[in-house]
């Protein structure tokens, strides 16, 4: 059974001139241990599905259908006291900004003592030298000293380090990476790229990591969904994603990163750009930007569908 | 921390000074002391001769200069009104006057603070609105209006409360207090509510605000997501960050109802330094006057003073350690 599975996953955000879908029909599973990478333009849905996972869509976003299933337990339509224990506890979450992810107030002890004393049982001191043990796992030097610091005598990166401690401080089966590394220096992002694989690693830990940096989903991720307009655009294995995309949308995505060797003075672009969630076209999201589009792609929407190593949503792998 | 301590100390000092010589100036163009002090037909030597005693046909300079000398060695002076020494009076009305302040700051902060949380979570309730809409009414009416308003409803048409004065009180060496019988604590309420009430939704407002915008920060959005319960969320994290600005107005405010305390005790009849000092001003008391202004300063000035050192207590960014690198 699939650690997590997401089924036919609708968001909706109710607004005065109508209902706008943000999320729209998203299915995926994710196995135990595995890297799931998500990628998408801003505004694709990436992080409103995270955020639905953790059941943290701020109001008056909500889960208008489908279902999001936990080692085959519904999370989606628990109470909130009920999700909350989840939270932390089996799912962890990591945010895009380290700078802004921890209270200012507290020390990151204190932050992590709470965190892993609302969900164990453990005594005040065991939570601190569990605490210790977490900053020292994510490689923070001197954690026996920094554990009584607070965020603002960390530099960027090793926020985001106390982050990824406080994420796995419980030893959560899934973590939500939201663009773990988007708001870092290139340097440090490989850092945190390798803790967040070496962690995975040890402790058999799965990752949901949204980011729009191919190269971070390259790195890292077993699997990779794109996302286009609230929809999956392609889903599968990340080598045959990135060498052989077969949704155009994720072959002109993956055809706009430059390539060291090539000497190009302009970068490929998809024309156009994706559309405002007021205007989503009928049929194919992507139609008007499709260079292969043809006349079902205008009227029908395309589910998910097999397309050699890859399952994509589009009309050109439809048998029959 | 205490090279701080001893700077704010210094300027403080400084402060007090300034305010000292505006008190005293001020005084000098309220009139003359001494036709309030003899008969009307005092003739010109006798006037002269009692000014001469009290020092005032001495010039400007020198009589602030021994009015900074004598507010120093503590010797306030003696009121031209009744002879007695100003130190005296004021320690006869201080009390009522603290005592006061003390009940209606503690209303401020104990229904201001809970129900600025409350409105700030609560955004859309209907007990949020309904709060929100009484504290207009706190904000905008004047002070005096809500007292007479209240002494119509509570003393006179329903008669629970008294409508002036301390009730019974306690002598307690030099302070008299209301707090230890029946009626002096009853005799607190009115009052109490009526001084207190603008700070109370003032800082209700001012919470709700702050609640409002720290629930949007990242870092509660990840406390969230940590699975913190509720409580360690919203009072834990949310409103430790709202109390930086929250403490700064409040200590201005409750620095404010010590002075604002003049008109609510003038409509309580209340016996303490702001009914003092109205009668005072009837009379260019000028002693009482002057030393009024400094005591008042002084509190002003001591209570920033504490609330410069709250931050320090509540935000670790404010103390500076120089032992720790940025990385």
């Amino acid at each position: 059974m699939a650690l997590l599975e997401v089924e036919h996953l609708r968001i909706e955000f109710p607004t005065r001139r109508g209902t706008l879908v943000a999320v729209d029909d998203v299915s995926f599973a994710l196995a135990e241990g595995e890297v799931l990478g998500v990628v998408g333009e801003s505004g694709a849905g990436k992080s409103l599905t995270g955020n639905a996972i953790i059941g943290l869509l701020e109001p008056p976003g909500r889960i208008a259908a489908g279902e999001i299933r936990l080692s085959g337990r519904r999370i989606d339509n628990l109470p909130y006291e009920e999700m909350r224990k989840i939270r932390g506890k089996q799912i962890g979450a990591v945010f895009q900004d380290p700078l802004t992810s921890l209270n200012p107030l507290y020390s990151v002890g204190q932050q992590l003592i709470e965190t892993i004393q609302t969900h164990t049982d453990l005594t005040p001191t065991q939570a601190r030298t569990r605490a210790i043990e977490l900053l020292a796992e994510v490689g923070i030097p001197g954690a026996e000293r920094r554990v009584d610091h607070y965020p603002h005598q960390f530099s960027g990166g090793m926020r985001q380090r106390v982050v990824i401690a406080l994420a796995i401080c419980v030893n959560p089966r899934l973590i939500i990476a939201d663009e773990p590394t988007t708001a870092l220096d290139v340097s440090i992002q490989a850092q945190i790229i390798a803790l967040l694989k070496r962690l995975c690693r040890d402790h058999g830990t799965a990752i949901m990591l949204i980011t729009h940096d191919m190269g971070v989903i390259a790195e890292t991720a077993d699997r990779v969904a794109v996302m286009y307009a609230g929809r999956v655009a392609e889903i599968g294995p990340v080598r045959s994603v990135i060498k052989e995309a077969r949704h155009p949308y994720s072959h002109g995505l993956m055809g706009s990163i430059p390539k060291i060797s090539d000497s190009k003075d302009r970068l490929e672009q998809i024309e156009g750009s994706m559309p405002r969630l007021t205007e989503i076209p009928a049929g194919c999201a992507f139609n008007p930007r499709c260079p292969q589009v043809f006349d079902r792609c205008r009227v029908e929407r395309p589910d998910l569908m097999d397309a050699g190593d890859t399952r994509a949503s589009c009309w050109l792998y439809a048998h029959g | 921390m205490f090279a701080y301590i001893v700077r704010r100390a210094l300027q403080s000092v400084l402060v007090m000074a300034a305010v000292a010589f505006v008190a005293f100036a001020l005084f000098q163009y309220m009139g003359d002391p001494i036709n309030q002090m003899v008969a009307q037909d005092a003739t010109l030597e006798q006037r002269n001769a009692l000014r001469a005693l009290l020092g005032l046909d001495r010039p400007f300079y020198v009589q602030f200069l021994l009015f900074l000398k004598n507010l120093v060695t503590g010797n306030f002076g003696f009121s031209f009104r009744v002879g007695t020494p100003v130190a005296q009076i004021i320690a006869e009305r201080l009390p009522a006057t603290l005592e006061l302040v003390f009940v209606a700051a503690l209303f401020a902060l104990f229904v201001g603070v809970p129900a600025g949380v409350y409105t700030g979570l609560h955004r859309h309730g209907a007990l949020s609105r309904f709060m929100l809409t009484v504290s207009l009414i706190g904000v905008s009416l004047p002070t005096f209006l809500i007292g007479i308003l209240l002494i119509l409803i509570f003393a006179v048409m329903l008669g629970w409360l008294p409508s002036f004065g301390r009730g019974t009180t306690v002598q307690l060496g030099f302070w008299s207090t209301g707090f230890l019988t029946t009626s002096g604590l009853k005799a607190l309420i009115l009052p109490s509510i009526t001084l207190g009430l603008f700070q109370t939704t003032l800082i209700m407002r001012l919470v709700r605000a702050e609640m409002l915008e720290v629930l949007r920060a990242d870092y509660i959005k990840f406390a969230r997501a940590r699975g913190l319960t509720n409580r360690a969320v919203n009072f834990g994290h949310a409103l430790k960050n709202t109390l930086v600005p929250v403490i700064t107005i409040a200590g201005l405010q409750i620095g404010g109802l010590i002075a604002f305390a003049i008109i609510t005790e003038t409509v309580f009849q209340w016996p303490g330094m702001g009914f003092l000092f109205i009668t005072s001003i009837q009379f260019v008391d000028v002693p009482i006057m002057s030393t009024y202004l400094v005591l008042v300063a002084l509190f002003f000035v001591i209570i920033n003073l504490v609330v410069d050192l709250l931050y320090f207590a509540v935000d670790p960014r404010l103390r500076v350690d120089r032992s720790v690198s940025a990385h």
